[in-house]
């Protein structure tokens, strides 16, 4: 089996220091390029983290206005899309916290232990699996699947796995250790996993093959 | 190896981060356990079928509204002087 490749080419490095040397001179229109380069990734994130439109949208606003305000904090020792989306992630955060008062969200919290995790349903799927269903019901059951998962699951899968940061660059943004990222990552895949598996699993009778539920882990 | 242990290495496995021995450890382990077989196949699946998702694509009418709103916000700021920034 081979390894997950990153799905997006990165732009170059040199080019994007340049956009941010000139914006901390005042170039706006060099801001507005940055903006063009990641709102639809600073949006889809967002999204992903506050579950809610209308606060992504406001995300979006006010985490490229901070970083607008607070560029002269950044020293390049990272990316400039990594400096971002830790703005971002903080912004979306504070967002699901005043939504959420009950709650408290914390990319800290570890709600589970590990065996928790351990496949209960091993199921195979079918061979094109996501094709059962159209576009719409697909949409539906991704959002429905990952939105039952905690935030810092939810949020360390989606900055790794969707939007293909380095397991490195997903600490920084997140402020965690990469063990912890790391366990996160494993975790939410498997609890996706599991989850997606009572949509997709191999239908008894759907191509000829009897359908064997498995017997769990050994 | 256990099953367990395979699961453990799962994530490093995907991500194509581990050592060839290790490597040539969960491979030996994949061949003769169907049931690890299916949990990494259908985990990549997961992390494939969200990778290539379109949910939460920003709409080029709220994209171009969004952009115009921060980008006059800027200058307003730079107008404001930079101790406003």
């Amino acid at each position: 089996m081979n390894a997950i490749q990153a799905k997006i080419g990165e732009p170059p490095v040199s080019d994007e220091l340049a956009l941010v040397q000139a914006a901390k001179e005042g170039d706006v229109g060099a801001f507005e390029e940055l903006v063009r380069r990641y709102d639809r990734n600073v949006f889809r994130i967002a999204q992903h983290i506050t579950q809610n439109r209308e606060d992504a949208e406001d995300v979006v606003q006010d985490a490229f206005l901070k970083a607008y305000g607070n560029l002269n904090q950044f020293q390049g020792q990272s990316k400039f899309y990594t400096w971002l989306v830790r703005i971002a992630v903080n912004e979306a955060l504070m967002k699901l916290r005043r939504r959420r008062p009950e709650r408290t969200v914390s990319l800290d919290e570890d709600v589970k232990t590990e065996e928790d995790s351990l496949p209960r349903e091993v199921a195979d799927w079918g061979p094109n699996p996501e094709q059962q269903y159209s576009q719409a019901e697909l949409g539906e059951i991704l959002t429905r699947t990952i939105q039952g998962l905690p935030a810092s699951f939810r949020t360390v899968f989606v900055l790794r796995d969707v939007e293909g940061l380095s397991t490195e660059e997903t600490a920084s943004a997140l402020d965690l250790s990469i063990p912890a990222v790391k366990s996160r990552l494993l975790r939410a895949r498997l609890q996706l996993r599991e989850r997606l598996s009572r949509y997709f699993q191999r239908r008894p009778g759907a191509d000829g093959t009897k359908h064997e539920s498995g017997d769990g882990t050994q | 190896m256990k099953c367990s242990e395979f699961l453990h290495e799962l994530t490093n496995y995907l991500d194509g981060m581990i050592d060839d021995r290790t490597r040539a450890e969960l491979e030996d382990h994949l061949a003769w356990c169907h049931n690890c077989y299916v949990v990494c196949d259908t985990t990549k699946k997961t992390i494939e079928i969200y990778r290539d998702s379109k949910l939460y694509e920003l709409p080029e009418d709220l994209r171009t509204r969004l952009r115009t709103a921060i980008v006059s916000k800027c200058q307003a700021r730079k107008k404001a002087g930079p101790e406003h920034a």
